[in-house]
Protein backbone atom coordinates (compact mmCIF):
# COMPACT_ATOMS: atom_id res chain seq x y z
CA UNK A 1 0.00 0.00 0.00
CA UNK A 2 0.84 3.41 -1.00
CA UNK A 3 2.96 5.86 1.95
CA UNK A 4 0.01 8.23 1.73
CA UNK A 5 -2.61 6.19 2.90
CA UNK A 6 -0.73 5.35 6.34
CA UNK A 7 -3.05 6.20 9.11
CA UNK A 8 -0.91 5.15 11.86
CA UNK A 9 3.10 4.59 11.65
CA UNK A 10 4.94 3.42 14.94
CA UNK A 11 8.50 3.08 15.13
CA UNK A 12 10.69 1.41 17.62
CA UNK A 13 8.30 2.43 20.28
CA UNK A 14 9.43 1.26 23.85
CA UNK A 15 7.10 1.53 27.14
CA UNK A 16 8.25 -0.08 30.14
CA UNK A 17 7.13 -0.15 33.94
CA UNK A 18 10.28 -0.27 36.03
CA UNK A 19 12.09 -3.13 34.92
CA UNK A 20 8.75 -4.45 32.90
CA UNK A 21 9.66 -3.66 29.36
CA UNK A 22 5.95 -3.92 27.79
CA UNK A 23 7.00 -2.99 24.27
CA UNK A 24 10.47 -3.25 23.60
CA UNK A 25 11.49 -1.33 19.77
CA UNK A 26 7.60 -2.37 18.55
CA UNK A 27 6.97 -1.15 14.85
CA UNK A 28 3.17 -1.05 13.24
CA UNK A 29 1.43 0.70 10.21
CA UNK A 30 -2.03 1.13 9.76
CA UNK A 31 -3.62 1.68 6.23
CA UNK A 32 -6.79 3.42 5.19
CA UNK A 33 -9.88 1.30 4.74
CA UNK A 34 -7.23 -2.04 6.67
CA UNK A 35 -8.72 -3.92 9.68
CA UNK A 36 -5.49 -4.86 12.00
CA UNK A 37 -5.98 -7.50 14.13
CA UNK A 38 -3.19 -7.44 17.09
CA UNK A 39 -3.09 -10.77 18.96
CA UNK A 40 -1.02 -11.09 21.84
CA UNK A 41 -1.02 -12.79 25.50
CA UNK A 42 -2.54 -11.30 28.76
CA UNK A 43 -0.28 -8.30 30.19
CA UNK A 44 1.78 -8.05 26.49
CA UNK A 45 1.52 -4.28 26.44
CA UNK A 46 -1.66 -4.23 23.88
CA UNK A 47 -4.05 -1.87 25.76
CA UNK A 48 -0.81 -0.08 26.54
CA UNK A 49 -0.12 0.44 22.80
CA UNK A 50 -3.93 1.86 22.44
CA UNK A 51 -3.76 3.42 25.13
CA UNK A 52 -0.64 5.56 23.90
CA UNK A 53 -1.96 6.50 20.51
CA UNK A 54 -4.38 8.22 22.28
CA UNK A 55 -2.44 10.20 24.39
CA UNK A 56 -3.42 8.29 27.46
CA UNK A 57 -0.22 7.19 28.14
CA UNK A 58 2.85 8.41 27.62
CA UNK A 59 5.39 6.30 25.95
CA UNK A 60 9.48 6.31 27.03
CA UNK A 61 10.75 6.71 23.51
CA UNK A 62 10.41 6.04 19.52
CA UNK A 63 8.12 8.07 17.24
CA UNK A 64 4.16 7.21 17.35
CA UNK A 65 2.35 9.42 14.46
CA UNK A 66 -1.63 9.17 14.00
CA UNK A 67 -2.94 11.03 10.71
CA UNK A 68 0.40 12.28 10.54
CA UNK A 69 0.50 14.08 13.97
CA UNK A 70 3.72 12.60 16.27
CA UNK A 71 1.60 12.22 19.39
CA UNK A 72 4.03 13.04 22.41
CA UNK A 73 4.95 16.55 22.92
CA UNK A 74 1.35 17.31 21.12
CA UNK A 75 -0.52 20.23 23.14
CA UNK A 76 -4.07 19.14 25.26
CA UNK A 77 -6.19 21.05 22.22
CA UNK A 78 -4.35 19.77 18.85
CA UNK A 79 -4.37 16.49 21.04
CA UNK A 80 -8.47 16.81 21.64
CA UNK A 81 -8.64 17.90 17.99
CA UNK A 82 -6.88 14.55 16.40
CA UNK A 83 -8.63 12.42 19.29
CA UNK A 84 -11.92 13.55 17.73
CA UNK A 85 -10.67 11.47 14.83
CA UNK A 86 -10.24 8.76 16.76
CA UNK A 87 -12.96 6.30 17.79
CA UNK A 88 -11.97 4.09 20.96
CA UNK A 89 -13.87 0.97 21.73
CA UNK A 90 -13.01 0.14 25.52
CA UNK A 91 -13.68 -3.53 26.67
CA UNK A 92 -15.89 -3.17 29.35
CA UNK A 93 -17.99 -0.26 26.70
CA UNK A 94 -17.31 2.81 29.42
CA UNK A 95 -20.70 3.83 28.77
CA UNK A 96 -21.82 6.91 31.07
CA UNK A 97 -23.42 5.22 33.61
CA UNK A 98 -25.42 8.14 34.93
CA UNK A 99 -26.39 9.23 31.41
CA UNK A 100 -29.24 7.89 29.37
CA UNK A 101 -28.22 6.54 25.81
CA UNK A 102 -29.41 9.64 24.18
CA UNK A 103 -27.17 11.47 26.30
CA UNK A 104 -24.06 9.38 25.98
CA UNK A 105 -24.10 9.84 22.32
CA UNK A 106 -24.81 13.58 22.88
CA UNK A 107 -22.24 14.22 24.81
CA UNK A 108 -19.58 14.48 22.22
CA UNK A 109 -21.60 15.79 19.65
CA UNK A 110 -22.02 18.99 21.89
CA UNK A 111 -18.32 19.44 22.90
CA UNK A 112 -17.16 18.95 19.39
CA UNK A 113 -20.00 21.15 17.24
CA UNK A 114 -17.59 21.95 14.10
CA UNK A 115 -17.86 17.54 13.86
CA UNK A 116 -21.45 17.91 12.70
CA UNK A 117 -21.10 19.86 10.20
CA UNK A 118 -24.79 21.42 9.95
CA UNK A 119 -26.54 18.15 10.70
CA UNK A 120 -29.08 18.48 13.90
CA UNK A 121 -27.94 16.49 17.16
CA UNK A 122 -31.04 14.07 17.37
CA UNK A 123 -30.63 12.94 13.49
CA UNK A 124 -26.92 12.33 13.68
CA UNK A 125 -27.92 10.22 17.07
CA UNK A 126 -30.60 8.21 15.33
CA UNK A 127 -28.75 7.23 12.94
CA UNK A 128 -26.03 5.91 14.29
CA UNK A 129 -28.12 3.77 16.74
CA UNK A 130 -29.71 2.56 13.69
CA UNK A 131 -26.69 2.02 12.34
CA UNK A 132 -26.52 -0.17 15.53
CA UNK A 133 -29.74 -1.89 15.40
CA UNK A 134 -30.73 0.20 18.63
CA UNK A 135 -32.95 3.07 17.82
CA UNK A 136 -35.20 1.65 20.01
CA UNK A 137 -33.22 2.04 23.20
CA UNK A 138 -32.80 5.68 23.10
CA UNK A 139 -34.30 6.61 26.27
CA UNK A 140 -32.36 3.80 28.31
CA UNK A 141 -30.44 4.11 31.14
CA UNK A 142 -26.84 1.63 30.39
CA UNK A 143 -27.49 -0.24 33.51
CA UNK A 144 -31.03 -1.41 32.21
CA UNK A 145 -29.43 -2.66 28.59
CA UNK A 146 -27.78 -6.24 28.27
CA UNK A 147 -23.75 -6.56 27.84
CA UNK A 148 -23.95 -6.97 23.57
CA UNK A 149 -26.53 -4.26 24.01
CA UNK A 150 -23.87 -1.79 26.13
CA UNK A 151 -21.04 -2.97 23.45
CA UNK A 152 -23.82 -1.61 20.60
CA UNK A 153 -24.48 1.57 22.22
CA UNK A 154 -20.89 2.05 22.88
CA UNK A 155 -19.61 1.52 19.33
CA UNK A 156 -22.86 4.14 18.47
CA UNK A 157 -20.90 6.43 20.69
CA UNK A 158 -17.58 5.43 18.98
CA UNK A 159 -18.81 6.70 15.38
CA UNK A 160 -20.91 9.45 15.82
CA UNK A 161 -17.82 11.60 14.98
CA UNK A 162 -17.15 10.01 11.97
CA UNK A 163 -13.57 8.94 13.35
CA UNK A 164 -10.76 7.79 10.43
CA UNK A 165 -9.92 5.27 12.78
CA UNK A 166 -11.85 3.35 15.30
CA UNK A 167 -9.29 1.61 18.35
CA UNK A 168 -10.64 -1.89 19.43
CA UNK A 169 -10.14 -3.43 22.79
CA UNK A 170 -11.44 -6.64 22.57
CA UNK A 171 -14.07 -5.76 21.33
CA UNK A 172 -16.11 -9.67 22.33
CA UNK A 173 -14.42 -10.58 25.65
CA UNK A 174 -17.19 -11.21 27.78
CA UNK A 175 -20.22 -12.00 25.42
CA UNK A 176 -21.24 -14.84 24.40
CA UNK A 177 -20.80 -17.00 21.60
CA UNK A 178 -23.51 -15.48 19.75
CA UNK A 179 -23.53 -12.13 20.45
CA UNK A 180 -19.95 -11.94 19.75
CA UNK A 181 -20.52 -13.23 16.05
CA UNK A 182 -22.84 -9.78 16.09
CA UNK A 183 -20.28 -7.42 17.09
CA UNK A 184 -17.98 -8.75 14.32
CA UNK A 185 -20.10 -8.65 11.68
CA UNK A 186 -21.34 -5.26 13.14
CA UNK A 187 -17.67 -4.25 13.05
CA UNK A 188 -17.34 -4.81 9.28
CA UNK A 189 -20.80 -2.80 8.16
CA UNK A 190 -19.46 -0.25 9.98
CA UNK A 191 -16.23 0.04 8.37
CA UNK A 192 -17.93 -0.41 5.16
CA UNK A 193 -20.42 2.33 6.19
CA UNK A 194 -17.92 4.86 7.36
CA UNK A 195 -14.71 3.82 5.54
CA UNK A 196 -12.50 3.49 8.85
CA UNK A 197 -9.14 1.80 9.65
CA UNK A 198 -9.55 -0.77 12.36
CA UNK A 199 -6.83 -1.85 15.01
CA UNK A 200 -8.39 -4.66 16.47
CA UNK A 201 -6.55 -5.99 19.76
CA UNK A 202 -8.64 -9.36 20.36
CA UNK A 203 -7.72 -12.97 21.94
CA UNK A 204 -10.79 -14.29 19.97
CA UNK A 205 -9.39 -16.10 16.66
CA UNK A 206 -12.98 -16.13 15.11
CA UNK A 207 -12.87 -12.36 15.54
CA UNK A 208 -9.18 -12.43 13.82
CA UNK A 209 -10.15 -14.58 11.40
CA UNK A 210 -13.16 -12.83 10.05
CA UNK A 211 -12.24 -9.45 10.84
CA UNK A 212 -8.56 -9.08 9.94
CA UNK A 213 -6.66 -8.28 6.68
CA UNK A 214 -3.91 -8.37 8.94
CA UNK A 215 -2.30 -9.58 11.42
CA UNK A 216 0.43 -9.15 14.39
CA UNK A 217 1.79 -11.07 17.22
CA UNK A 218 2.70 -9.40 19.67
CA UNK A 219 5.42 -10.82 21.78
CA UNK A 220 8.13 -10.18 24.63
CA UNK A 221 6.98 -6.71 23.32
CA UNK A 222 8.24 -7.07 19.88
CA UNK A 223 5.69 -7.76 16.18
CA UNK A 224 7.28 -11.38 16.75
CA UNK A 225 5.26 -12.17 13.67
CA UNK A 226 2.90 -10.74 10.58
CA UNK A 227 0.64 -11.81 8.09
CA UNK A 228 -2.52 -12.14 6.90
CA UNK A 229 -4.59 -14.86 9.23
CA UNK A 230 -4.02 -17.70 6.60
CA UNK A 231 -0.49 -16.99 6.93
CA UNK A 232 -0.20 -16.96 10.44
CA UNK A 233 -2.10 -20.20 11.07
CA UNK A 234 0.36 -22.25 8.87
CA UNK A 235 3.23 -20.63 10.57
CA UNK A 236 5.45 -23.61 12.02
CA UNK A 237 6.73 -21.52 14.78
CA UNK A 238 5.81 -23.11 18.17
CA UNK A 239 5.16 -19.66 19.89
CA UNK A 240 2.99 -18.50 16.71
CA UNK A 241 0.86 -21.72 16.29
CA UNK A 242 -0.06 -21.30 20.44
CA UNK A 243 -2.23 -18.82 19.67
CA UNK A 244 -4.33 -21.01 17.43
CA UNK A 245 -4.32 -24.15 19.40
CA UNK B 1 5.60 -5.13 62.13
CA UNK B 2 5.22 -4.65 58.63
CA UNK B 3 7.44 -2.07 56.50
CA UNK B 4 3.93 -0.06 56.08
CA UNK B 5 2.57 0.16 59.47
CA UNK B 6 5.60 1.88 61.09
CA UNK B 7 5.18 5.81 62.29
CA UNK B 8 7.81 7.28 60.20
CA UNK B 9 6.65 5.66 56.81
CA UNK B 10 2.54 6.91 58.25
CA UNK B 11 3.65 10.26 58.38
CA UNK B 12 5.64 10.40 55.30
CA UNK B 13 2.46 8.90 53.64
CA UNK B 14 0.70 11.87 55.11
CA UNK B 15 2.90 14.40 54.24
CA UNK B 16 2.81 13.05 50.47
CA UNK B 17 -1.05 12.71 50.23
CA UNK B 18 -1.39 16.61 51.40
CA UNK B 19 0.86 17.40 48.65
CA UNK B 20 -0.55 15.48 46.05
CA UNK B 21 -4.07 17.17 46.90
CA UNK B 22 -2.53 20.64 47.21
CA UNK B 23 -1.30 20.09 43.35
CA UNK B 24 -4.90 18.77 42.55
CA UNK B 25 -6.16 22.09 44.11
CA UNK B 26 -3.45 24.23 42.19
CA UNK B 27 -5.01 22.65 38.90
CA UNK B 28 -8.14 23.14 39.99
CA UNK B 29 -7.25 26.88 40.37
CA UNK B 30 -5.43 27.12 36.96
CA UNK B 31 -8.61 25.24 34.89
CA UNK B 32 -12.05 26.94 36.84
CA UNK B 33 -11.63 29.96 34.71
CA UNK B 34 -10.52 29.12 31.88
CA UNK B 35 -13.30 28.38 29.12
CA UNK B 36 -15.05 25.88 27.92
CA UNK B 37 -17.14 25.96 31.12
CA UNK B 38 -19.88 23.19 31.48
CA UNK B 39 -22.98 25.68 33.33
CA UNK B 40 -25.15 22.77 32.86
CA UNK B 41 -23.13 20.19 34.76
CA UNK B 42 -21.96 23.07 37.56
CA UNK B 43 -26.20 23.55 37.87
CA UNK B 44 -27.30 19.76 38.23
CA UNK B 45 -24.23 19.31 40.43
CA UNK B 46 -25.92 22.38 42.91
CA UNK B 47 -29.37 20.60 42.78
CA UNK B 48 -27.87 17.02 43.34
CA UNK B 49 -25.54 18.58 46.43
CA UNK B 50 -27.88 20.88 47.48
CA UNK B 51 -31.37 18.79 47.47
CA UNK B 52 -30.50 15.84 48.18
CA UNK B 53 -28.66 16.85 51.46
CA UNK B 54 -31.24 19.37 52.53
CA UNK B 55 -33.43 17.12 54.44
CA UNK B 56 -30.73 15.19 56.36
CA UNK B 57 -28.89 18.61 57.32
CA UNK B 58 -32.39 20.06 58.67
CA UNK B 59 -32.98 17.28 60.23
CA UNK B 60 -29.76 17.32 62.28
CA UNK B 61 -30.13 20.99 62.80
CA UNK B 62 -33.45 20.91 64.35
CA UNK B 63 -32.40 18.10 66.95
CA UNK B 64 -29.06 20.17 66.98
CA UNK B 65 -30.85 23.01 68.60
CA UNK B 66 -32.97 20.87 70.65
CA UNK B 67 -30.31 19.12 72.58
CA UNK B 68 -28.59 22.06 73.22
CA UNK B 69 -31.19 23.99 74.16
CA UNK B 70 -32.12 20.94 76.78
CA UNK B 71 -29.08 20.46 77.65
CA UNK B 72 -28.14 23.63 78.70
CA UNK B 73 -31.28 25.21 80.00
CA UNK B 74 -30.67 23.71 83.61
CA UNK B 75 -26.84 24.91 83.91
CA UNK B 76 -28.76 28.41 83.09
CA UNK B 77 -31.50 28.43 85.20
CA UNK B 78 -29.09 27.71 88.73
CA UNK B 79 -27.59 30.67 87.79
CA UNK B 80 -31.02 32.79 87.13
CA UNK B 81 -29.55 33.11 83.32
CA UNK B 82 -32.73 31.71 81.08
CA UNK B 83 -32.83 35.14 79.78
CA UNK B 84 -29.44 34.54 77.80
CA UNK B 85 -30.49 31.72 76.74
CA UNK B 86 -31.61 32.18 73.05
CA UNK B 87 -27.83 34.72 73.07
CA UNK B 88 -25.85 32.17 73.86
CA UNK B 89 -27.87 29.46 71.77
CA UNK B 90 -27.42 31.12 68.98
CA UNK B 91 -23.94 32.54 69.17
CA UNK B 92 -23.42 29.19 69.69
CA UNK B 93 -25.00 27.85 66.54
CA UNK B 94 -24.40 30.47 63.92
CA UNK B 95 -20.07 30.67 64.76
CA UNK B 96 -19.31 27.09 65.60
CA UNK B 97 -22.17 24.33 66.01
CA UNK B 98 -23.66 25.00 63.17
CA UNK B 99 -20.92 25.13 60.27
CA UNK B 100 -18.85 22.39 62.07
CA UNK B 101 -21.59 19.94 62.17
CA UNK B 102 -23.43 20.51 59.06
CA UNK B 103 -20.02 20.48 57.82
CA UNK B 104 -18.97 17.27 58.60
CA UNK B 105 -22.79 15.71 57.61
CA UNK B 106 -21.84 16.81 54.20
CA UNK B 107 -18.20 15.45 54.33
CA UNK B 108 -19.98 12.19 55.05
CA UNK B 109 -22.62 12.44 52.46
CA UNK B 110 -21.54 14.70 49.50
CA UNK B 111 -17.43 13.59 50.15
CA UNK B 112 -17.85 9.86 49.93
CA UNK B 113 -20.60 10.04 47.14
CA UNK B 114 -18.16 12.45 45.21
CA UNK B 115 -15.43 10.00 45.64
CA UNK B 116 -17.29 6.94 45.19
CA UNK B 117 -18.89 7.95 41.87
CA UNK B 118 -15.37 9.27 40.32
CA UNK B 119 -13.67 6.03 41.60
CA UNK B 120 -16.48 3.86 40.01
CA UNK B 121 -15.77 5.80 36.77
CA UNK B 122 -11.89 5.55 37.16
CA UNK B 123 -11.89 2.01 37.18
CA UNK B 124 -14.95 1.21 34.47
CA UNK B 125 -12.83 3.33 32.19
CA UNK B 126 -15.71 6.25 31.75
CA UNK B 127 -13.04 9.04 32.73
CA UNK B 128 -10.71 7.62 30.18
CA UNK B 129 -13.77 7.27 27.95
CA UNK B 130 -14.53 11.00 28.35
CA UNK B 131 -10.84 11.95 27.70
CA UNK B 132 -10.23 9.94 24.14
CA UNK B 133 -13.81 11.68 23.06
CA UNK B 134 -11.67 15.09 23.21
CA UNK B 135 -13.40 16.37 26.18
CA UNK B 136 -11.11 17.22 29.24
CA UNK B 137 -12.91 14.82 32.23
CA UNK B 138 -11.04 17.20 35.19
CA UNK B 139 -13.77 20.32 34.02
CA UNK B 140 -16.56 18.37 33.28
CA UNK B 141 -16.16 16.07 36.80
CA UNK B 142 -13.84 17.94 38.94
CA UNK B 143 -14.27 21.82 38.36
CA UNK B 144 -18.25 21.37 38.62
CA UNK B 145 -18.43 19.16 41.91
CA UNK B 146 -15.75 21.58 43.83
CA UNK B 147 -17.46 24.95 42.84
CA UNK B 148 -20.97 23.33 43.45
CA UNK B 149 -19.78 22.13 47.22
CA UNK B 150 -18.39 25.52 47.41
CA UNK B 151 -21.60 27.40 46.67
CA UNK B 152 -23.49 24.53 48.13
CA UNK B 153 -22.66 24.37 51.44
CA UNK B 154 -22.55 28.03 52.75
CA UNK B 155 -26.34 27.46 51.44
CA UNK B 156 -27.11 24.39 53.66
CA UNK B 157 -25.26 25.96 56.75
CA UNK B 158 -27.60 28.73 56.47
CA UNK B 159 -30.44 26.59 56.60
CA UNK B 160 -29.31 24.48 59.64
CA UNK B 161 -28.75 27.30 61.51
CA UNK B 162 -32.12 28.92 60.90
CA UNK B 163 -33.63 25.42 61.93
CA UNK B 164 -31.79 25.07 64.88
CA UNK B 165 -32.53 27.53 66.23
CA UNK B 166 -36.20 26.75 65.57
CA UNK B 167 -35.56 23.72 67.18
CA UNK B 168 -33.84 25.99 70.38
CA UNK B 169 -37.02 28.18 70.31
CA UNK B 170 -39.40 25.03 70.80
CA UNK B 171 -37.73 24.10 74.14
CA UNK B 172 -37.75 27.78 74.98
CA UNK B 173 -41.46 28.13 74.58
CA UNK B 174 -42.25 25.14 76.27
CA UNK B 175 -40.04 25.01 79.05
CA UNK B 176 -40.29 28.81 79.15
CA UNK B 177 -43.46 30.30 77.76
CA UNK B 178 -40.53 32.33 75.29
CA UNK B 179 -42.84 33.93 72.46
CA UNK B 180 -41.64 33.91 68.80
CA UNK B 181 -40.78 37.65 68.88
CA UNK B 182 -39.10 37.21 71.81
CA UNK B 183 -36.79 34.67 71.20
CA UNK B 184 -35.49 35.71 67.80
CA UNK B 185 -35.02 39.03 68.71
CA UNK B 186 -32.52 38.23 71.66
CA UNK B 187 -31.40 36.17 69.04
CA UNK B 188 -30.66 38.99 66.38
CA UNK B 189 -29.66 41.56 68.62
CA UNK B 190 -26.42 39.45 70.12
CA UNK B 191 -25.43 38.49 67.17
CA UNK B 192 -22.68 40.45 66.00
CA UNK B 193 -21.17 41.28 62.04
CA UNK B 194 -17.58 39.00 63.70
CA UNK B 195 -19.57 36.16 64.81
CA UNK B 196 -21.51 35.91 61.16
CA UNK B 197 -18.67 36.99 58.87
CA UNK B 198 -16.13 34.68 60.14
CA UNK B 199 -18.88 31.71 60.49
CA UNK B 200 -20.06 32.42 57.11
CA UNK B 201 -16.31 32.77 55.13
CA UNK B 202 -15.23 29.81 56.66
CA UNK B 203 -18.17 27.20 55.15
CA UNK B 204 -16.91 28.74 51.73
CA UNK B 205 -13.36 26.66 52.57
CA UNK B 206 -15.45 23.77 54.17
CA UNK B 207 -17.24 23.24 50.69
CA UNK B 208 -14.12 23.52 48.76
CA UNK B 209 -12.49 21.31 50.91
CA UNK B 210 -14.67 18.78 50.98
CA UNK B 211 -14.98 19.31 47.14
CA UNK B 212 -11.37 18.99 46.13
CA UNK B 213 -11.08 15.93 48.54
CA UNK B 214 -13.82 13.93 47.37
CA UNK B 215 -12.83 14.53 43.61
CA UNK B 216 -8.85 13.87 44.14
CA UNK B 217 -9.86 10.36 45.94
CA UNK B 218 -12.28 10.01 42.92
CA UNK B 219 -10.23 10.93 40.81
CA UNK B 220 -6.67 9.08 41.33
CA UNK B 221 -8.66 6.03 42.66
CA UNK B 222 -6.67 2.85 42.07
CA UNK B 223 -6.98 -1.11 42.01
CA UNK B 224 -10.55 -1.96 41.03
CA UNK B 225 -13.72 -1.86 42.92
CA UNK B 226 -11.73 -1.90 46.19
CA UNK B 227 -10.42 1.03 45.28
CA UNK B 228 -13.89 2.37 44.99
CA UNK B 229 -14.77 1.71 48.41
CA UNK B 230 -11.47 2.45 49.54
CA UNK B 231 -11.60 6.27 47.43
CA UNK B 232 -15.01 6.92 48.91
CA UNK B 233 -14.38 6.10 52.85
CA UNK B 234 -10.53 8.36 52.95
CA UNK B 235 -12.79 11.01 50.91
CA UNK B 236 -14.82 11.28 54.25
CA UNK B 237 -11.95 10.98 56.63
CA UNK B 238 -9.55 12.91 55.07
CA UNK B 239 -12.02 15.85 54.46
CA UNK B 240 -13.07 15.52 58.20
CA UNK B 241 -9.77 15.83 59.20
CA UNK B 242 -9.20 19.35 57.03
CA UNK B 243 -12.56 20.70 58.14
CA UNK B 244 -11.13 20.26 61.82
CA UNK B 245 -7.48 22.26 60.36
CA UNK B 246 -9.74 24.89 58.45
CA UNK B 247 -11.66 25.46 61.60
CA UNK B 248 -9.10 26.16 63.85
CA UNK B 249 -7.55 28.44 61.37
CA UNK B 250 -10.55 30.36 60.70
CA UNK B 251 -10.97 30.89 64.68
CA UNK B 252 -7.57 31.90 65.18
CA UNK B 253 -7.67 34.96 62.14
CA UNK B 254 -11.27 35.65 63.51
CA UNK B 255 -9.80 36.05 66.51
CA UNK B 256 -7.30 38.36 65.61
CA UNK B 257 -9.67 40.55 63.18
CA UNK B 258 -12.67 40.65 65.13
CA UNK B 259 -11.51 39.89 68.61
CA UNK B 260 -13.69 37.09 69.75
Amino acid sequence: MEDNNRLIQIRDLCKAFGENKVLDHFNLDLHAGENLVLVGKSGSGKSVLLKCMVGLMEYDSGSLQVLGQEIRGMGQYELDKLRTDIGFLFQGSALYDSMTVRENLSFPLRRHPEKIAGASEDDLIQEALENVGLAHAIDLLPEELSGGMQRRIALARTIILKPRIILYDEPTSGLDPITAKEIIHLILEIQQLYHTAALIITHDMDCARVISNRMIILLNGTNYAEGTFQELQTNQDPQVRAFFK
Amino acid sequence: MTKNSGLWYQMREIVVETGEIALFARRFFREVFNPPYEFRELLKQSYIIGNKSIFLVATTGFIMGLVLTLQTRPTMSQFGAEAWMPAMVGISIVREIGPVITALICAGKIGSSIGAELGSMKVTEQIAAMEVSGTNPFKYLVITRVVAATLMVPLLVIIADGVALTGSYLVEHVKGNVSMQLYFSQVFRNITFGDLVPATVKTFFFGFAIGIVGCYKGYTSKKGTAGVGRAANSAVVVSSLFLFIIDFIAVLIADIFFEL
